[in-house]
């Protein structure tokens, strides 16, 4: 038993469809009615002009056989579709209702006539369908006997075309253009002059920057003459609008499908609508966000559907606006980024307005790969260009656009058989194999088995890209698992990202791990990350490996509204600074506590509201305080020996060397240190990762305490250190901790699990050779320290992900609600919501 | 199966573009707070998934801030969003909770065409989403 499709409009990409479909249903699983609004069969519209220069309608008509014919098409010409039940899964003529199974819009487009006064006076046309040139030429031909003159509406494509219509038929034509220039969508300037010139050359006349304001009859009342916006008027026996087309998707838009902001019936990439087993194709079919007015991707929808219909799964592979045509006898091509939109791309033309060619090749920045071009007058070599779109050319850029052009073989994506290095005659295949097969694990392995790159070194970042993806690849298998998608701990981890270079999870997990990972490996991976120096948290992919805290640099509380913690480097603050604080808070009514790290929290800040408050304290002055992060909190101080009786030295200031030293710098968990300014020990900086008390010679550093649930006391590690060592030793101590500690492990059970000897050893008497590396790489935290919040700001990509809802940036979550306690509001309990409607104090946002 | 369904109702939301790959985005859907998720599966189709925004053992809208991840290999493989409040790691194609059946996200359809990301305001019947 066949099923039924309907194909509705019967156009060119209708006739491709079905007979690519009577082709490949070996098994006549379709039966397919064909219903054609024009009373004739499906016709090549895109030869249209043809019909003058000899060819009569048949001839126009598609395919060798007549689709009639075939015992599984019913064609209905005239048969206009007036309504589309998706639900009854109906169409209605009005012959009557006809079921179908599935369904094919293909309903083209329309010509679309500019709102001008005048434009339905009769000699006003459209050029679109055989009726349309019929009647044109009817009209002509009436009037014939007299000089004649024309006007083209539309310097496109089809005004051109449209304008060679009434040359041939003795019509002095004048085409007038909106741009600047003739085919605006797919030539230059530079093109535009050429074609302009040669135009011209052949007696058609070429007004551009222009815009028709009205059509005005004769005294016959047939059109007579079309005013320009700027008051010239021209005559006129014949108008002909090629303006454009719009989507016929009247059909589909009753229907209540899904329709594109600029018109077409929006499909997916299989060209499905949102109605199951109802596609559209062609120039109505909004697909990928736009539509095509070009028949070659609507053949390939085609294609597309046919494969769909017969259990495939094609989808639309996407399209190019590439054409090359022969305009008035001019070649005109125009072929990928025409326009060199690409960021860096180069630009080579060769013109020579004399011969009427214009050449132009559009390039990428190193001017080796071809990204486009223009071509007028001349467009020979466009089949031998056209293919090589994002290929390397391969030699000057030149030689593709000299009349002789001789063409360089493409040198590819690095196949296998490609030179690399041209001085030793190296393959990519070679350097591939010296990874794989002979076992060379970096650089300079491979330059030494291979000699590529050992003479001038041009091809260096080349072979090095090659042996990096080859080594990628493969990937070390050790036990001790992190998660159920890493076998790793968080301390091999560390060093395998490190060693290989890699700097995205996808490509982490993809080499070293399973699936897609979870909210226990991501953020390890995006704290590895961070330690390493890779930049902003948010930047490239890391963003999807954070925490929500770290993802908005803010802390989530239980109503899904965030913390603000600026940091007070020390505990010290200036009363301007409090003031900025404090004026924040009371203007966007949040909560102020003081925290047990001589900070203030700042609770009850929207997701959308996060920004505005951040430029508010970016302002004033302050800066990320990493309240959200694994990373260091707060270096708590004393007052120290500047106020102080009893201080030995200056407890604030070395804090706040120590704060602003180690601001940022993320780590297996939370990091919090401690400066007494004497023995007295006021700022508990033995409850603290690190504490630092002051003697009368210099600091005592102690390690490996903290508060929290298993309380522990820092134990002495180094005694009367002058400032110098200490920092760094405190520098060694972080950064060791930092790559060898386990995910969410405190420096209190990792010194006990190291040793508290064996970390003094590594330390202080450098019993691995690592504190050089240590030092290195806490210099570099140091100095690419940069405030997390400064750089979101200046960052509209970063902003953007500020909102609570994406469809109404401007709104907040509606649930929330919150009562007043102790002059400040907090969020409202359980039952407490049920009884208040919304949010019961006025915020100012 | 399929399922048989009008071209009516279903919402515009926002386009592809807004939505970072396995990073979460919350909107709102007729009244309804959806979080929506965009993934590409091993084979490298893109899709996007939408639950319900509101983690039903916190009782906040968070559940987009959540970290996307899997559970399983393979052709069990799942795919989870983990919320930000307590952890609950939830299926994202059924909106079981896999940590504690006692809770669950409601289901929506997606579609996505030219860019555009389109969400039907209705949830799905989810026992027939996990029968299929």
């Amino acid at each position: 038993m066949s099923q039924k499709l309907t194909v509705v409009g019967g156009g060119m990409v209708a006739h491709r469809l079905i007979e690519a479909l009577l082709d490949r249903d070996t098994e006549q699983a379709w039966q397919i009615d064909l219903f054609c609004e024009e009373p004739v069969a499906p016709y090549d519209r895109v030869a249209l002009t043809s019909y003058f220069s000899g060819n009569s309608p048949e001839d126009l008509l598609l395919g060798d056989a007549d689709l009639a014919a075939d015992p599984r098409v019913t064609v209905h010409l005239g048969g206009t579709v007036t309504a589309l039940d998706t639900e009854a899964r109906t169409v209605s003529t009005a012959a009557g209702v006809h079921g179908f199974d599935a369904l094919v819009l293909a309903t083209g487009s329309s010509a679309f006539v500019p709102p001008v006064a005048g434009s339905d006076l009769p000699g006003a046309f459209v050029y679109r369908t055989v009726q349309d040139v019929q009647d044109l030429e009817a009209w002509v031909l009436a009037r014939q006997g007299r000089p004649l003159t024309g006007v083209v509406v539309g310097g496109g494509l089809l005004g051109l075309e449209a304008a060679g219509a009434l040359h041939g038929l003795g019509v002095r034509a004048t085409v007038v253009e909106f741009a600047d220039r003739l085919m605006p969508l797919q030539v230059d300037e530079g093109g535009g002059a050429a074609l302009r010139r040669i135009i011209e050359g052949l007696g058609v006349e070429v007004r551009t920057s222009a815009a028709s304001a009205a059509l005005h009859a004769g005294a016959g009342g047939e059109v007579a003459a079309m005013e320009l916006a700027d008051g010239t008027k021209i005559e006129a026996d014949v108008v002909v609008f090629a303006t454009g087309v719009r989507p016929r998707d009247e059909l589909a838009r009753e229907a209540g499908l899904v329709i594109g902001e600029r018109g077409g019936v929006v499909v997916d990439d299989g060209c499905a609508t949102v109605v199951p087993e109802v596609y559209a194709v062609g120039e109505v079919a909004c697909i990928q966000g736009r539509t095509w007015g070009l028949v070659g991707p609507g053949n390939t929808m085609a294609e597309v559907v046919v494969d769909r219909l017969l259990g495939g799964e094609a989808t639309f592979p996407g399209a190019d606006t590439s054409t090359k045509l022969k305009l008035l006898g001019v070649d005109v091509a125009s072929f990928g980024d025409a326009f060199a939109e690409t960021p860096g791309a180069l630009e080579v033309v060769y013109a020579d307005p004399v011969a009427g060619v214009y050449k132009k090749l559009v390039v990428s920045d190193d001017a080796k790969t071809l990204l486009g071009g223009i071509l007028v007058g001349d467009a020979s070599s466009y089949a031998s260009l056209r293919p090589m779109l994002g290929a390397e050319l391969g030699s000057d850029p030149n030689a593709w656009l000299l009349p002789e052009g001789s063409g360089a073989p493409v040198t590819g994506q690095l196949p296998d058989a490609a030179t690399v290095c041209s001085c030793n005659n190296v393959t990519a295949g070679t350097i591939r194999c010296a990874v794989t097969d002979e076992g060379c694990t970096d650089l300079g392995a491979v330059k030494a088995c291979t000699k590529a790159g050992t003479s001038c070194g041009s091809c260096l970042p080349l072979v090095k890209n090659l042996v990096n993806t080859e080594l990628e690849k493969s990937g070390v298998e050790v036990s001790n698992a992190l998660c159920e998608h890493f076998a790793f701990s968080r301390a091999q981890l560390f060093d395998i990202v490190s060693v290989t270079g890699l700097r995205n999870f996808s490509e982490i997990i993809a080499s070293h791990g399973t699936g897609r990972g979870c909210d226990i490996c991501r953020p390890v991976v995006a704290s590895i990350l961070a330690s390493l120096g890779t930049g902003h948290v948010l930047d490239k992919d890391q963003a999807r490996l954070q925490d929500t805290n770290d993802h908005v640099m803010a802390n989530l509380q239980k109503d899904g509204t965030y913390s603000v913690v600026p940091r007070v480097p020390a505990g010290e603050i200036t009363p301007e600074g409090l003031i900025a604080i404090g004026q924040v808070a009371h203007d966007f009514g949040l909560y102020t506590k003081i925290t047990g790290g001589q900070r203030i929290d700042l609770f009850g800040a929207r997701l959308e509201q996060l920004p505005a408050i951040w430029k508010r304290l970016v302002d004033a002055g302050f800066e990320s305080g990493h309240a959200y992060g694994k990373s260091l909190r707060t270096v708590k101080s004393c007052v120290g020996s500047t106020w102080c009786r009893y201080g030995v030295q200056d407890s604030v200031g070395m804090a706040v060397e120590l704060e602003l030293r180690y601001r940022g710098l993320r780590a297996p968990h939370k990091l919090k240190l401690g400066v007494s300014g004497c023995a007295r020990e006021c700022a508990e900086a033995r409850g603290k990762d690190v504490g630092v008390i002051a003697t009368d010679n210099g600091w005592n550093l102690y390690v490996g305490g903290n508060g929290g649930f298993t309380p522990r006391h820092a134990v002495l590690f180094a005694e009367d250190l002058d400032t110098e060592t200490l920092v760094r030793t405190i520098d060694r101590f972080l950064m060791y901790y930092v790559r060898t500690a386990d995910r969410l492990q405190r420096t209190a059970p990792w010194v006990e699990a190291h040793g508290i000897e064996a970390i003094r050893e590594v330390i202080l008497e450098d019993s691995l050779g690592i504190c050089a590396d240590l030092d290195a790489a806490m210099a570099a935290h140091v100095g690419s320290y940069c405030d997390e919040w400064a750089a979101t700001l200046a960052d509209p990509d970063k902003l953007a992900q500020f909102v609570s809802f994406v469809n109404d940036p401007e709104a907040s979550d509606p649930d929330l609600a919150y009562v007043e306690e102790r002059g400040q509001r907090r969020p409202a309990t359980a039952s407490e919501r049920t009884l208040i409607a919304g949010p019961t104090l006025e915020v100012r946002a | 199966m399929t399922v048989r369904m009008g071209g009516g109702g279903w919402v515009s939301v926002c386009t592809k573009k807004q939505l970072i790959p396995e990073r979460g985005v919350a909107v709102l859907v007729k009244d309804q707070q959806v979080a929506l998720f965009r993934v590409t599966n091993a084979e490298g189709e893109e899709f996007v998934y939408a639950v319900g925004h509101r983690d039903p053992f916190a009782d906040a809208n968070v559940i987009a801030r959540g970290i996307v991840g899997s559970v399983g290999q393979g052709e069990d493989q799942r795919d989870t969003v983990a919320s930000p409040m307590y952890k609950h790691v939830f299926d994202l194609r059924t909106g079981e909770c896999l940590t504690d059946p006692s809770g669950r996200l409601p289901v929506y359809r997606t579609w996505i065409a030219g860019g555009v990301v389109y969400v039907h305001p209705e949830p799905v019947d989810v026992p027939a989403l996990v029968a299929s």
